[in-house]
């Protein structure tokens, strides 16, 4: 055997039962109709590190195997007895290998070997061992498909024979360190060329910015004083590429637009719709918290995330951010490189290092029973949710933070593009020793330190990649895979750094990577230095500009005086966690970028920061013609309820919850799922923020897509109340409300929207989308400001469109709004499930006929547009009752109402002991009794109350809340109508439909 | 006397604080120590009357849970040139008691701390995956069937979560799987076995009863407002503050001996 590597395969002991064969085995014979036999998995780890036979042996049988489970073959081909099939599938060069990287680590501890660990000499792959002989086309198709994803992934196939060498993913580039200067003095074709062939992601406009910035005099006569070439370098082309792309700049929400409603005839211009709207917005509510005196809005939209205050002692660190482009193309690495790049937003705001309290996760994918022929690059909804779920459990459950609660809707469009928003809070006390944490101090002289993992050509172009849609020649290296691994140990680190004040501010490495960092922090004190040639690589051969672009993950950027500097970079080490100096600060208002004293980037800040052109756009809107549909005569309720329950907007999520680890910490006091059976659905989750107190946060999502295309305006202001209502459910107060301490809120705004700028060939209804998006920017300014209520953070994600083969799948314009709120006391909260027997059951917020999009409609294919319409004036009435309620201690619970209205809600109220239900219902007014079961009219809420407490809540609640029933113990929901039965099932039989709708599809 | 507890960290292990807040919460004085403080010589393990093995994924459970940080433990030398698992010897040696929870109680199995029937420090059982191959969390019920091992004295059952993808107890051979029920090791059994788990089994012991390690969270149950079912045990009037869990941190801070270290 060539003797340059060695191999162990690995194995579960023939004895011990082991599914994961059998499934891949099924899957085969679902998808391609092939018995394959009997299907073994085993893992193979190919070693570069020159080993003598007796460490082999004692690595193989200690160090990667166990004697109880397994049995290993060191230095043998692959082969089995009665198999005549195999597939290997490895990761390809460059990719993370965490468990190689582990594997090497276990060598280097067992055999006291020294080497430079954080060079690959072990490589892990997976083996699959086949019976019977399938075509080595199946099997190629099958491990594409099922197994693996081949942008990041080598697969192997074929007899025994075939596979007698092993493939080792070394990396091997030649090394250029070669720096390119650009011409620029072009066209306008030949930018828009330039553009389009670097990647830049840039237009005309942007791109004559560009030019303009180098023949002008000054830029001129700078750089030939300091020897620089005229025309620019490839790599300050990629920073300002990177600094202006709409990821970091968000060009579009800053565009002047011109808007104009032919329906009202009505016209106005925007200026900026973050300004109008969204900064407006919170600039009220500041004013109006301030005037009664109210201080706990500590920092908004001008950091990595925003701080509001707890209490005397902490701060509260929120973000929510989204990753869909790279999760198109790899859900599991999108996903995970999505959670833990929004676990580094919190960690550098401020000075850093806050502590991670939990994670939230919204996903939008195609329904799971998508039936069209997949376009080139388009991945099967069921594919990218296994994929997102795997990413979002790793990347939480490895990092220690919990998954308290999340959402999932389907939708068609969002078959091309998935969205996965990716929410992280945490704690940070108020102060390191003497220093305030919310500040983001930066003096000329302080050192720029990199922590973490090290770079690779990895996701190059990221930040100019999400910028753009999706194609099939999407870049390969747009595709990353997290390591929470090594994020968790730095991490560690940062906090222990900077509880010691030995930091003076973080920021993350995220897209952009250094360029998008050090720029950011380069405003601060007005200049930097950059040596990339003291940036760790993961292997050597990139090009400077790459070093300073790439977006290799798990990376912080530390900004630290010269006088802590030796023990922030021994502490790194007794930690170990690896940290390199590469630069300061500076006062000269440039960025410069140096590889071994030569030049390879000098910009001057100003122009890279303030010199992108302002976009003008205009935007369209006609109101969408009125549609009222016909309800059937005769339809049977139980049939419909039970139907509901299944659907896929309504059925349990408990396939994911479980696999989310949602109570370490041991915090998580309001979790996914409560009751005595575990499977009430709840509304917000809610958290401790220390074991020494009972302060608790609360945290909700809103998002309702469905109703953008009728009435974008209340598609938005819907799901602001949607995230409002599930804090005010389980007992949270609104701000302003009387209350005597300080009840922080703080929501972050998340727009993802297709491509909105008008093209007469390419998107010619981009005037019309672009009227939808400044509709949602409108009600969000309207429900704020109303419920004084802050923005705190926010993000904007653009062109969520996937084209390929002539076609385009286009995302619907969509908000998430995530809420936090403060919890003065946890042990008061409300859960969402009946507590007893003869407690009455009433409906809270009154009932409208609005089953446009409902849940009920859907089921049924009719089209109406009369859709839930928020009434702010009754919502905020409602909430304070509701508030008094719970003050005195009268709801038992209370759950709020949405898809699938009232009887859903109810139902899932049952499910914590399967208690039963006696309902009688009478109609009113107009009301219909399809709406009274089934409308989803907005801010709503099934409570439960003690009959002893019926006066009071009754006085309390006046005409918002009706009596419906009460609960009883006979595990059979009734509902009456008229005097008439028109439902009658068992919560068991209920429940059961509701546990199996998405589980039946997914797995 | 106070008593001193020791709650290792680093390298991914993620339960730390609650441990700590336990031992806090049991009357104890902990104190979270990174593995590296222990392995240059700052931390000196025996002044210390419990050491702690939390859970969470060190090494982010890569070849097998525990495997990587047992290794580590196993065969780096610390500064007097003998192992952390020679320490951990000597700890048993001087009476004083050891705990692994979940990725803690793995890294126990993989050292041959539990259930160590050979009395030689031979891995002996192992936790491999999941019956089903799937990450759980859920809460179960756990019966004591015996109080093999002071941690879980006077307790008859208890509802704890389980949070593992590799909780399945495999036992090498016949001759193991008899002595450990022989002589009443397997002291913490699931009512309903979720994992596939060989005997039922959710925690060991050893002989001594100075080891004990478990699969489920005790320390997440220090409150009952960490119960899935507060809400309706609270309405019922049926409610004590703190968790069931807390019991296991209370039992052991009230059995170690009074003595100084």
């Amino acid at each position: 055997m060539n003797k340059n590597y060695h191999t162990i395969q690995v194995f579960l002991k023939e004895t011990l039962e082991d599914r994961t064969g059998d499934k891949v085995g099924g899957l085969l014979k679902k998808h391609f109709s092939i018995d394959s036999g009997k299907i073994i998995k085993g893992k193979l780890y190919v070693i570069t590190y020159p080993l003598s036979d007796k460490e082999l042996t004692f690595f193989a049988e200690e160090g990667v195997s166990d004697k109880v489970l397994n049995y290993v073959k060191i230095n043998l081909p692959l082969s089995q007895n009665g198999f005549q099939k195999c597939i290997v599938i490895a990761k390809l060069p460059g990719v993370t290998d965490d468990e190689g990287m582990s594997a090497q680590q276990s060598l280097f501890d067992m055999c006291e070997l020294s080497s430079d660990s954080s060079l690959q000499h072990i490589f892990s792959q997976d083996i699959y061992l086949i019976e019977k002989d399938v075509p080595d086309l199946t099997l190629k198709t099958f491990a594409e498909d099922f197994l693996c994803n081949k942008l990041i992934n080598h697969i192997s196939r074929g007899s025994f024979e075939s596979l007698s060498q092993p493939y080792i993913p070394e990396v091997k580039l030649a090394v250029d360190k070669s720096v390119e200067e650009i011409e620029i003095d072009l066209s306008d074709e030949e930018l828009l060329r330039l553009s389009r062939n670097k990647l830049l992601s840039l237009d005309l406009e942007e791109m004559r910015a560009v030019k303009n910035y180098y023949l002008s005099d000054d830029t001129k006569k700078y750089r030939a004083e300091n020897n620089l070439s005229v025309n620019p370098t490839d790599c300050e082309l990629e920073i300002v590429a990177q600094t202006w792309s709409e990821h970091c700049k968000h060009k579009e929400f800053n565009a002047v637009i011109d808007y104009a409603d032919e329906s009202r005839n009505t016209s106005y211009r925007v200026n900026s719709l973050f300004k109008t709207y969204i900064k407006a917005a919170t600039d009220v509510v500041q004013s109006a918290l301030e005037k009664n005196g109210r201080y706990w809005l500590v920092k908004v939209f001008s950091d990595n995330a925003g701080i509001v205050k707890i209490n005397n002692d902490n701060y509260f660190v929120w973000k929510v951010e989204t990753h869909n482009s790279p999760s198109a193309i790899d859900p599991y690495g999108g996903a995970i490189t999505g959670i833990l790049g929004n676990n580094r937003d919190p960690l550098g705001t401020g000075i850093g290092g806050a502590k991670l309290l939990f994670n939230t996760n919204v996903l939008c994918f195609g329904p799971p029973s998508y039936s069209l022929p997949l376009l080139q690059g388009q991945l099967h909804p069921k594919r990218i949710f296994e994929g997102v779920r795997k990413g979002i459990e790793d990347g939480g459950n490895k990092s220690g933070i919990p998954t308290v609660n999340g959402s999932v809707i389907f939708d068609d469009r969002y078959s091309g593009k998935p969205l996965v928003y990716c929410g992280t809070g945490g704690v940070m006390p108020k102060k390191y020793l003497t220093k305030p944490t919310e500040l983001k101090p930066i003096s000329p002289g302080n050192k720029i330190v990199s922590i973490g993992g090290r770079v690779g050509k990895d996701g190059i172009h990221g930040a100019t990649f999400s910028s753009r849609e999706i194609d099939e020649h999407s870049p390969r290296s747009a595709v990353q895979i997290g390591s929470p691994i090594v994020q968790k140990i730095a991490g560690d680190f940062l906090r222990a750094a900077c509880e010691r004040g030995l930091i003076e501010t973080t920021t993350d490495c995220g897209a952009g990577g250094l360029s998008s960092a050090i720029g950011e922090l380069a405003s601060i004190s007005n200049g930097a230095v950059v040596r990339l040639e003291n940036v760790l690589l993961k292997y050597s051969g990139l090009k400077p500009w790459e070093i300073f672009l790439s977006e290799s993950q798990e990376r912080m950027i530390l900004v630290v005086s010269e006088d802590n500097l030796n023990e922030v970079l021994s502490l790194a080490k007794h930690l170990a966690v690896e940290a390199a100096v590469i630069g300061e600060f500076a006062d000269t208002g440039r960025l410069t970028v140096l590889y071994n004293e030569k030049v390879v980037a000098d910009i001057d800040i100003e122009f890279l920061h303030n010199g992108v052109p302002k976009k003008y756009l205009s935007a369209e809107w006609t109101e969408p013609e009125k549609i009222a549909a016909d309800f059937p005569k005769q339809v049977n309720y139980n049939q419909l309820l039970t139907a509901l329950m299944r659907c896929d907007a309504i059925s349990s999520r408990e396939y994911l919850i479980r696999q989310y680890d949602h109570e370490v910490k041991g915090k998580t006091i309001i979790k996914p799922l409560m009751g005595k059976l575990q499977n009430a659905p709840q509304d917000a989750a809610v958290v401790r923020v220390s074991f020494e107190s009972y302060e608790g946060i609360a945290v909700s999502n809103g998002i309702m897509p469905k109703y953008v295309d009728i009435d974008p305006y209340n598609s938005s202001a819907g799901a602001f109340d949607e995230a409002i209502r599930q804090i005010i459910a389980i007992g949270g107060k609104l701000p302003l409300s009387g209350e005597q301490e300080d009840i922080f809120w703080s929501v972050n705004d998340n727009f993802c929207v297709p491509d909105s700028v008008y093209h007469p060939e390419s998107n010619p209804d981009g005037k019309r989308k672009l009227a939808q998006l400044v509709q949602m920017c409108s009600a969000l300014y309207d429900m704020s400001t109303f419920f004084s209520i802050p923005m705190t953070s926010g993000k904007d994600s653009m062109k969520n469109d996937f084209k390929s083969a002539g076609v385009k799948i286009s995302v619907p314009p969509t908000v998430l709004y995530s809420a936090a709120a403060k919890i003065v006391d946890i042990r008061d909260t409300i859960t969402g499930d009946f507590k007893s027997s003869g407690d009455l059951i009433y409906q809270v917020g009154a009932t409208y006929n609005e089953l446009g999009e409902s849940e009920l409609y859907k089921l049924l294919k009719l089209k109406d547009t009369a859709i839930p319409v928020v009434r702010m004036e009754g919502a905020k009435r409602v909430y304070k009752k509701m508030m008094e309620a719970a003050s005195r201690k009268l709801l038992q619970s209370a759950h709020d109402i949405s898809d699938g209205g009232m009887i859903v809600a109810l139902a899932e109220s049952c499910f914590g002991f399967d208690c039963g239900a006696e309902i009688v219902l009478e109609s009113e007014n107009e009301l219909t009794i399809q709406s009274l079961l089934f409308s989803e009219s907005h801010s709503r809420f099934v409570v439960s109350v003690n009959e002893k407490d019926r006066n009071t809540f009754e006085e309390i609640m006046l005409d918002d809340a009706r009596m419906l029933g009460s609960v009883n113990d006979t595990g059979i929901i009734r509902v009456a109508h008229n005097n008439i039965e028109i439902i009658n099932l068992q919560t068991e039989a209920l429940h059961f439909a509701w546990s199996n709708g998405l589980t039946e599809q997914v797995i | 006397m106070e008593v001193k507890s020791l709650v290792i960290t680093g390298y991914g292990i993620n339960c730390e604080e609650e441990v700590a807040a336990a031992y806090r919460l049991a009357g104890a004085i902990p104190e979270i120590v990174h593995l590296n403080d222990i392995f240059s010589g700052k931390v000196d393990i025996h002044s210390f009357h419990i050491i702690n093995f939390p859970g969470g994924f060190s090494f982010g459970d890569d070849i097998a849970s525990g495997k990587v940080l047992a290794n580590k433990i196993k065969f780096q030398k610390l500064p007097d040139n003998s192992t952390l698992l020679d320490q951990l010897k000597k700890v048993l040696a001087e009476k004083k008691y050891i705990l692994g929870i979940c990725n803690g109680f793995q890294v126990l199995t993989r050292l041959g701390l539990l259930p160590n029937i050979s009395g030689k420090f031979e891995q002996e059982v192992s936790l491999a995956h999941n019956i089903q191959g799937k990450f759980i969390d859920e809460w179960v019920t756990l019966k004591v069937p015996n109080a093999a091992t002071p941690f879980i004295a006077d307790m008859d059952t208890v509802e704890l979560p389980i949070r593992h993808g590799e909780g399945r107890l495999i036992v090498l051979d016949e001759k193991i799987k008899h002595a450990v029920i022989d002589e009443k090791l397997n002291c913490l059994i699931y009512a309903n076995n979720p994992n596939g788990s060989m005997l039922d089994c959710a925690g060991l012991t050893d002989r001594t009863g100075q080891v004990f390690g478990l699969m489920p969270h005790p320390e997440a149950f220090l409150s009952v407002y960490n119960h899935p079912d507060w809400g309706r045990r609270k309405k019922q009037g049926t409610i004590n503050e703190n968790g069931d869990g807390l019991k296991i941190f209370k039992n052991i801070v009230e059995a170690i001996p009074k003595n100084p270290l």
